[in-house]
């Protein structure tokens, strides 16, 4: 069956200017692949800074003026221009963004989820989809700032269930739960998944990511860096990249071991691989390689000269 | 309720502060004037074939006699029992004269305000929406032209093209010269505060304009504009519905603090067309050392000045629901 979406190849830039003359193209996101199947969970996981969201927008197309986007995205079987995508976000394609700050202080909950349609079949569309999340019709008459933080959480992900989305873009929906009520709001994905949407669940929580989905990409510095599937991380000697191994032992059941240094800044690195700073198993051609490219090694993808696995084989032979 | 009406009480001890301080900061100012009252309304001619009793009588009307801190004492008692004094220029009660004044600028302000600020908002939020684009820029350069133009300046030069040139429009006074103050009709006084309204008006708009932006701006680069188009909105339904309604706070603060910008440009703007409305009354009373009349329209503009921020502040209260349900849940 075709994925419901295919990114292939996406980059990412923003033109800046630097002391206001020096016209500068800052690539945020690089050559990213990834792709999501309806029914599955795919976790996109990386540092803050590492262009999580600017990948959500990009599907959207709602990515600020003074970026622009290379690359492939299909829909559906179908290229996902910018008029497609205009005509598709907010109904077949939902955002469920991370907090309150995303609905209009001054407008009430009803109103900003009706989009200013006052139908009756819109009416009760909305009236359902928050009951759904145990919100009564009061809702509706509230202001954003007298929902609380996990009301808030669930009026969002009900403005996006009332369009009924086949494909929904979570970007760090749980940020300030506590890990109870965060398992809830994941809780609801799996629910949507198993209703047949596509869920790609973008955040900087490994732990949290696993208990839910299917898939995990990581990403680092722009780039994903590694896909494997939710399984690899029950076997760390499964994992490819030495960045995801690294985020496995810093996990609290894994050791809790830091990495040391830190994500380079977009455009920082031109050549080789961006993690050659923070690798333990760097190689002279990892800092000079003209270009990594994403292999597909044990049913997943990494971006490794020299990733776990053939590195074993080499060893062994 | 209570709440409210804790906050404007609170509100009316610091108003009666600052008249009392504006008021002694204009008497001050005035005792520092370097004008010699009798010189200025007299004449240095008339002064000297004046015999000394009538010197010393022009004196006393003057109040050059009496001790500065007597004088402010005593202009303070009598207007704390509400008489403002009598103007010595004009020779009648100072709130005769200023309620007289009043009337004929109020058309004037009224105007001045009403299209400064509904056409400051109108191109605010054009620029914000269309921002860096064409009409952004044009918006942004009108205003900033304006902006660094003095008002006299521009209201001579609006008279010299709809007045001396054109002929279309007086080039002075709030009524016809040589007409019964009986027939002189509406459409007369109309005609009269066009030019100056459209000075004061076409100053007033830059500012409200250029701060209407930036909040645009503001409201359009927010989480919940992302959001908004995220959720398919279309870019009018963004800026109707989201900026708009963001704007609104700012713009109401911004329009009532206004006030005090059109009531000081109408100083000047007033006598470049010798029109007869307050402004033009304070310049009179400035240079003629009226001191019961200066200090009169000082306090009386500075507590209309006041009130509007007032207002502005209430009606905060009204509209931002923040405020409005917090109070209701008290």
């Amino acid at each position: 069956m075709e994925p419901i979406l295919e990114i292939r190849h996406m980059s990412v830039f923003f033109t800046q200017y630097e002391r206001g003359i020096r016209k500068r193209i800052l690539p945020v996101i690089r050559d990213l692949t990834l792709s999501v199947e309806a029914g599955e969970i795919v976790a996109v996981v990386g540092a803050s800074g590492s262009g999580k969201s600017l990948l959500a927008h990009g599907i959207l197309g709602i990515l600020p003026y003074n970026s622009h986007m290379e690359g492939t995205i299909r829909y559906a079987g179908e290229s996902l221009t910018p008029e497609r995508s205009a005509k598709l976000r907010g109904k077949e394609i939902a955002l469920i963004p991370q907090g309150v700050t995303y609905l209009d202080p001054l407008m009430k909950v009803g109103d900003q989820l009706r989009k200013g349609n006052r139908s009756e079949a819109v009416r009760s569309r909305i009236r359902r989809a928050l009951e759904r999340y145990g919100l009564g019709a009061e809702t509706e008459a509230l202001y954003p700032f007298e929902l609380s933080g996990g009301m808030a959480r669930r009026v969002l992900i009900a403005s996006a269930v009332a369009e009924d989305p086949r494909l929904i873009i979570a970007d760090e929906p749980t940020p300030g739960l506590d890990a109870r009520a965060a398992e809830r709001i994941l809780g609801h994905f799996r629910e949507l998944a198993d209703e047949g949407s596509g869920v790609l669940f973008i955040t900087h929580d490994l732990e949290l990511a696993l208990t839910v989905a299917d898939r995990v990409a990581v990403f680092y510095a722009g780039e994903t860096i590694e896909e494997a599937s939710a399984e690899d991380f029950k076997e760390p000697e499964r994992l490819r990249h030495p960045f995801t191994k690294a985020l496995w032992r810093a996990m609290p059941e894994h050791g809790f071991k830091p990495i040391s240094g830190a994500q380079p800044y977009p455009g920082a690195v031109l050549a080789g691989c961006p993690f050659a700073g923070q690798c333990s198993d760097c190689l002279p051609e990892c800092k000079t390689a003209e270009e990594i490219p994403l292999r597909e090694i044990r049913g997943g993808r990494v971006r490794c000269l020299h990733p776990y696995g053939e590195r074993k084989k080499e060893e062994t032979i | 309720m209570k709440h409210r009406l804790q906050f404007t009480g609170k509100k009316l001890v610091r108003m009666a502060l600052l008249l009392l301080g504006v008021s002694l900061v204009t008497f001050l100012l005035m005792c520092a004037s370097p004008l010699d009252p009798l010189q200025t309304n007299v004449g240095q001619v008339a002064l000297g074939s004046m015999s000394p009793e009538q010197v010393e009588r022009l004196e006393a009307y003057w109040g050059v006699d009496t001790p500065p801190l007597q004088r402010y004492l005593g202009w303070l008692g009598s207007v704390l029992h509400g008489d403002f004094g009598t103007s010595l220029l004009y020779r009648q009660p100072v709130l005769d004269v200023i309620g007289q004044r009043l009337s004929n600028s109020f058309l004037l302000l009224a105007a001045a305000w009403v299209i400064s600020g509904i056409l400051g908002l109108i191109l605010g939020v054009t620029a914000g929406a269309f921002r860096g684009k064409l009409p952004d820029k044009l918006i942004r350069g009108y205003c900033l032209l304006i902006s660094s133009t003095p008002a006299f300046w521009l209201a001579i030069l609006l008279l010299l093209v709809f007045s001396v040139w054109l002929g279309w429009l007086p080039v002075g006074l709030s009524v016809p010269a040589g007409v019964a103050a009986d027939a002189v009709t509406f459409a007369d006084r109309f005609r009269h505060a066009i030019l100056p309204a459209l000075t004061l008006s076409i100053t007033g708009v830059a500012n409200i304009a250029l701060h209407t932006r930036e909040k645009m701006v503001d409201a359009l680069e927010s989480d919940y504009v992302l959001f908004a188009r995220a959720r398919g909105e279309s870019n009018a339904s963004i800026v109707l519905r989201h900026g708009l309604r963001n704007v609104s706070l700012p713009a109401i603060t911004l329009q009532f603090a206004s006030i005090s910008e059109i009531i000081g440009g109408s100083v000047l703007v007033e006598q470049v067309f010798s029109y007869p409305g307050l402004g033009q009354a304070a310049v009179d009373a400035g240079l003629g050392s009226d001191l019961p009349l200066l200090l009169g329209i000082t306090v009386i503009t500075s507590a209309i000045v006041f009130a509007g921020n007032l207002i502005a502040d209430l009606l905060y209260g009204v509209v931002d629901p923040k405020i409005r349900r917090g109070a209701a849940r008290e």
